[in-house]
């Protein structure tokens, strides 16, 4: 198994999480993320004083999937989350070793 | 504060039930002011001092109401004494005071004046509280409030209002707390800073305000009660001042707005949410000595002069190096100042009194009186403020320990957080006897 790890555009969310469906997942994780990378921050002024705010929020998406289809579904979050524009995030995948059902205790692929 | 209405000087003058019921409305109105000052100074803060920030304006609608009827009232609006102070047994515990018996020279009852200048002095504290955000053991406040309004405001409300104070029989123009209240409050502001000194982390930090949203929530209110506040202060409206004051007050403030959002622009690129709540307030402060006295183009002038003064005074902390948090001084104290010596340009003799300023020919008379008043009261309350807060501070400290203060004041001072975000709870469990057992719950629906 392999737990796949997005961070991307709030906005884009419903877009990827329609490609994850379509490309047949069934659950996912969504936290509010803030973050910077290349993408640089912007400037906020209160009564004058002027604030650089470096973080930028994101949302991290997380998914488990098996191995063989790891590759196909981190171009399927890719594509969705693409605007071309600098800021659109990262995707990347690590190996899991294991998952549990919490309800019916079921174990590995079976638990996805 | 208006003198008596002299039309009626030969007969004494009858209660008004419309004076009466509007004088009511009007203090309600400024009563309304302290929360909403609360919420203005409450959402400038940061998340973990937002309650503190709103129960040091709270707390004043406690301490001040009780103070006040025990001897405040009596010491502010009593008979006078050497100009400086006034005392009456009757006015002590409000208990000596007649239902029917009027305010000497007015239609209203003593105890609607009561009331309403109750309000301002509970306001007038509450808006020192903003200097010294984060900070400030809630103990050491609630004390400093007390000696506070009982050693400046009650005797500088005398001053300027009470029948006989050295300021009111001198002229000075201060239709409704330019120098009473904001001038006596940013010079207080001042003056306890000076002796507390910095939050951890100024200029240093990121200090952001938490919510805009609740700072215009909390500018809309005060310019809402500021009605009360402005057009109450001719504690009638037997002659059409209180009505001139009131459009006054809107031109003013919708001026000040605009000036402090046009200057903000240039400046910094943007309209923000934030200079269109203080460039509001600005105004509102600066119109208050001087509404009755001024025409609505002299109240855009005064806003507009306002909006731009406070907009730039508000850097100068940073400058200089003292941290007026919430920017008592720079609004309330440059506001006030402004509004009072505008008076002595813009009074144009044809309202409140025959008085002329300057631009309507009157010469430099009325703006050298109002020179002294503003003078006056910003020394005195200035050095007093320090005084006490210098006292306060060696006996019982008047700040929180720097651990307590950089993890935040809320939980050490109230044993609250603003808001629970997480929908965990934030990890709360109950362990006090308040908090029933948990039930058991029993048809519990099972979840597939």
């Amino acid at each position: 198994m392999k737990l796949i790890t997005a961070v991307v555009k709030p906005h884009r969310l419903d877009e990827i999480k329609e490609a994850l469906q379509a490309f047949g997942v069934h659950g996912l994780t969504v936290t509010e993320a803030s973050g910077y990378g290349r993408q640089r921050g912007h400037t906020e002024v209160y009564r004058g004083a002027e604030y650089t705010v470096d973080l930028v929020p994101k949302i991290r998406i997380e998914v488990l999937v098996e191995d063989e289809d790891a590759e196909q579904l981190i171009d399927v979050v890719v594509k969705a989350a693409r605007t071309g524009k600098i800021g659109d995030g990262k995707v990347w995948s690590v190996p899991v070793e294991t998952a549990v059902r919490v309800r019916t205790g079921e174990r590995g692929p079976d638990a996805l | 504060m208006a003198p008596a209405i002299t039309t009626l000087a030969a007969d004494a003058p009858e209660l008004s039930a419309a004076n009466t019921g509007f004088m009511l409305i009007c203090s309600a109105l400024v009563m309304l002011m302290t929360p909403a000052l609360a919420f203005f100074y409450g959402g400038m803060v940061r998340v973990k001092s937002t309650l503190n920030m709103l129960m040091m304006s709270f707390i004043s609608l406690g301490i001040v109401t009780i103070l006040w009827v025990l001897f405040g009232f009596s010491l502010a609006f009593g008979t006078d004494i050497g100009s400086i102070i006034g005392w009456s047994s009757d006015y002590v515990g409000l208990s000596g005071i007649g239902v029917t018996e009027l305010w000497d020279g007015y239609t209203i009852p003593v105890y609607v004046f009561a009331a309403f200048q109750l309000m301002f002095a509970i306001l007038t504290p509450a808006l020192i509280s903003g200097a010294l955000a984060d900070r400030v053991k809630f103990t050491a406040w609630a004390l400093f409030i007390t000696l506070w309004v009982t050693v400046v405001y009650f005797p500088v409300a005398h001053w300027v209002w009470g029948a006989g104070g050295w300021l009111f029989e001198m002229g000075v123009i201060d239709f409704a707390g330019g120098t009473a209240v904001h001038i006596n409050a940013g010079a207080a502001a001042l003056g306890v800073i000076l002796v507390i000194g910095k939050r951890v982390g100024f200029k240093k930090d990121p200090m952001r305000p938490h919510s805009l949203p609740l700072v215009m929530l909390g500018a809309g209110l005060l310019w809402f009660g500021w009605f009360g506040f402005n057009a109450g202060s001719w504690l009638g409206n037997d002659d059409g001042v209180g009505a001139v004051m009131f459009v006054n007050t809107q031109v003013a403030t919708a001026a000040a707005m605009l000036a402090w959002l046009a200057y903000e622009k240039i400046r910094h690129g943007a309209f923000t949410t934030l200079g269109a709540a203080s460039g509001a307030v600005a105004g509102l402060v600066a119109i208050t000595p001087s509404g009755g006295a001024v025409s609505p183009l002299g109240a855009i002038a005064i806003g507009v002069i306002a909006g731009l003064l406070c907009a730039m005074a508000v850097g100068l902390k940073y400058k200089f190096g003292y941290d007026d948090s919430l920017d008592v001084i720079g609004v309330h104290l440059v506001g006030g100042v402004l509004g009072s010596l505008l008076v002595g340009l813009f009074a144009t003799g044809g309202v409140q009194s025959d008085v002329k300023g300057l631009f309507y020919g009157g010469g430099l008379e009325q703006l050298g009186k109002q020179a002294i008043g503003v003078f006056a009261v910003l020394a005195y309350s200035l050095i007093a403020s320090a005084i006490l807060a210098l006292v306060i501070d060696k006996t019982m400290g008047m700040r929180v320990s720097e651990d307590d203060e950089v993890s935040g004041i809320d939980q050490v001072e109230h044993a609250e957080t603003a808001y629970d975000f997480s929908g965990a709870g934030g990890g709360a469990s109950s362990r006090s006897t308040a908090a029933p057992a948990p039930a058991v719950t029993e048809n519990k629906k099972v979840d597939a």
